[in-house]
């Protein structure tokens, strides 16, 4: 055993120990003053040196890989908006072009509108009441010198025939009135239908005019993106970390339909391969058969959106002819109604299996079997036969968010990445900084322990000054 | 690119063939020996319920065998019932009827007999299970675990239970435990003892029958 005294010169002493160690020490320590100095210096300067090479490495990186995540967040985008622009202009031209049909029949069914308004107006401009003819009779019987009974009796023939007269214009009069109304009413629909073209031109333009505003902020965001405009660039950012939360939250929830699609037709699957037939310790042949048929319905799916064109995420599906395209669009979409129908039957097996196996837990308990009413007991059998058959198409819909998943995930990584670099970047560039800083206060930490030789140090020093001194003002007087 | 893809589908096979070449090894195999010696013959329905739970219990693939210990039980004629079941979960429980109708007809006309042969049992029990090729077996004893060997019987010599799980169950008091316990204590002992020299992996002891039937199997 080690005796702890043992370093003691005098153990007896312990403090005279602790004291003649303590010097020795501290002249060793001023006799390597300078290396260590130096060797201090050395490990700071090398430590800054390294960090500040690492950091600024750093952070060119980081920006070169800023640079590349924008030209392939800007090319994406690009190609994205041209898209969408392309297809905006394909609107605006399918409707005006079936305007510009439409306008010749449209400006015809105007114009005999107008005519036909023109028309009416015309016959309703009101016509005056014919002069009366009596004016003139009358005329002649004021001329007449004596009175008498002819005047008279020719005056009450005037009066009689002026009544008869009267009673005609009035009711001739009215028969016209009654007429312009007719005609005033009947020019109702056709100002209805006038006022109707014009709703259903306003309503087009309309159109037009919120399609030309959607060309035209596609067209903004275009021009900003051709400028690499950082505005642009940070917005299309952000709309990809969006993008990225949306799509994740979809495949959660598509996973959670594959989740209960497996379990629907796990346990039918081990009648077809076997129940104890095991992959791995835990991992059962069925349960990856299983798992291979929902990965199957998911890829049918895939290429069924791919050949619709409705992903992209295969340029070889993107760039087929037609006809090819049609072709697998057709094979992926018999595969996937095939797949759909295997899963159905086999909800209905398991449903069969279930049934057996809670048939023979009665048997071995020897409880009486259930009474089952037959159309309510069927539901269940139904209902897992139905999401068997639907929840493959269902499953197919996964490769829109998917590509979505694919195409933000990497702007994201990359953004990431950037942040986490330039992070590195600065807590070592920091370091640097604290290191050299660090050099002086390793260097004074030192000389406070070995602050007895450098005062004795110091104090030679300053005899020999003031000796040297000394002598020098003595030949100075001499001379 | 085109050598990468031949030499990963080997490579993928490969893997898939050793890693389905095994699947017994995830089966399990239940030995179980029904005493039927003395009194303790009246207790064959509790078996049959034992007997039951296994069948719900155990999967397909897996094998179950129920025997009764007799006079001298070193031997296939003491083999009641034996099935391994299919892979087909839907044939497997045709066959689990079929060995509940065998057990139900013999637990109606089971004979008591005279000695109690629980060593010979254990050895046609281990005999059976190895054959198996199972990676759990287990042989569960139904019995008072009191052996009685009549005249010229030999049994006193080692065994080998290696890689098998020994369940004692129903375990019940005789006369004499009541009155001095440490008899019943050091025949439990006494075969754990031997049993655990043998190679056995564990040793259950379980009378609980209505609470703790779940201690009978190896959970997977």
């Amino acid at each position: 055993m080690i005796d702890r005294h043992s370093w003691l010169f005098w153990p007896d002493n312990a403090a005279l120990s602790v004291l003649a160690l303590a010097i020795l020490a501290m002249l060793f320590l001023y006799a390597a003053r300078k290396p260590m100095h130096g060797v201090i210096h050395s490990v700071c300067n090398l430590v800054t040196q390294s960090t500040r090479f690492i950091s600024k490495w750093l952070f060119l990186s980081a920006e070169n890989l800023r640079l590349r995540n924008q030209s392939v967040l800007l090319a994406h985008s690009q190609e994205s908006a041209a898209a969408m622009i392309d297809r905006e202009f394909e609107r605006v031209g399918n409707i005006l072009r079936k305007d510009m049909q439409e306008f010749p029949a449209l400006q015809r069914k105007l114009m005999e509108e107008v005519t036909r308004i023109e028309e009416d107006y015309r016959r309703c401009g009101e016509v005056p009441p014919p002069p009366p003819e009596w004016v003139g009779a009358l005329e002649s019987v004021s001329q007449l010198k004596s009175g008498g009974d002819i005047p008279r009796k020719l005056l009450e023939d005037i009066n009689k025939s002026i009544q008869k007269i009267h009673d005609k214009t009035v009711a001739e009069y009215r028969r016209s009135y009654e007429e312009r109304h007719k005609i005033l009413k009947g020019m109702q629909p056709v100002w209805r239908s006038v006022d109707k073209l014009m709703v259903e031109m306003d309503k087009k333009m309309l159109t037009l005019h919120s399609n030309a505003k959607q060309i035209d902020d596609d067209m903004t965001k275009f021009a900003g993106m051709r400028a690499k405009d950082s505005k642009t660039e940070h917005a299309l950012t952000v709309s990809a970390f969006v993008q990225l939360a949306i799509s994740s939250l979809v495949m959660v929830i598509a996973m959670g339909g594959a989740f209960i699609n497996y379990k629907l037709i796990a346990l039918p699957m081990s009648e077809m391969v076997g129940a104890s037939d095991y992959i791995t310790n835990s991992l059962r042949t069925s349960d990856v058969a299983a798992l291979v048929i929902i990965l199957m319905e998911a890829s049918m799916g895939l290429f069924l959106l791919e050949s619709l064109r409705i992903t992209q995420l295969f340029p070889k599906i993107a760039s087929m002819d037609d006809r090819m395209r049609r072709r697998l669009m057709l094979a992926s979409l018999i595969f996937l109604v095939i797949l759909a129908g295997i899963e159905s039957s086999l909800a209905l097996m398991r449903d069969m299996l279930v049934a057996d196996k809670s048939s023979l837990m009665r048997d071995l308990a020897s409880a009486a079997p259930p009474v089952t009413d037959n159309w309510m007991s069927n539901i269940p059998m139904a209902g897992q036969m139905i999401m068997g058959f639907v929840l493959p198409f269902a499953l197919a819909f996964v490769a829109i968010p998917l590509e979505s998943v694919v195409h933000s995930l990497r702007t994201v990584i990359g953004v990431v990445l950037v942040q986490t670099m330039r992070g590195a970047g600065f807590v070592l560039r920091f370091t640097g900084v604290v290191f050299r800083r660090f050099a002086r206060v390793l260097e004074s930490a030192y000389d406070i322990l070995i602050v007895i030789p450098l005062m004795v140090e110091r104090w030679v020093l300053a005899l020999r000054d003031s000796s040297t001194a000394k002598g020098q003002s003595k030949l100075g007087s001499a001379s | 690119m085109k050598r990468s893809l031949p030499v990963s589908l080997m490579v993928f096979g490969a893997l898939f063939v050793s890693a389905c070449g095994d699947s017994r090894m995830h089966s399990q195999a239940v030995y179980m020996l029904v005493d039927t010696s003395g009194s303790y013959a009246k207790q064959v329905n509790k078996a049959a319920r034992v007997v039951n739970y296994l069948l719900a219990t155990l999967n397909p693939g897996d094998s179950l065998a129920v025997a009764k210990v007799e006079t001298r039980s070193f031997t296939e004629k003491d083999i009641v019932a034996k099935v391994t079941f299919d892979k087909r979960p839907s044939q497997s429980i045709e066959q689990k009827r079929a060995f509940k109708v065998k057990i139900d007809s013999f637990a109606k006309d089971v004979h008591g007999s005279a000695y109690t042969d629980i060593t010979g049992a254990l050895i046609q029990g281990a005999e059976y299970l190895n054959e198996t090729r199972a990676g759990n077996k287990t042989i569960v004893i139904f019995s008072d675990m009191q052996e009685e060997l009549n005249k010229g019987t030999v049994r006193d010599f080692p065994i080998d239970l290696k890689g098998i799980r020994i369940v004692a169950l129903n375990v019940s008091k005789l006369g004499t435990d009541n009155a001095d316990p440490r008899l019943y204590l050091d025949r439990l002992a006494r075969w754990e003892a031997r049993v655990r020299k043998a190679g056995a992996t564990d040793w259950v002891v379980v009378n609980d029958l209505e609470n703790n039937m779940d201690s009978i199997l190896n959970s997977r």
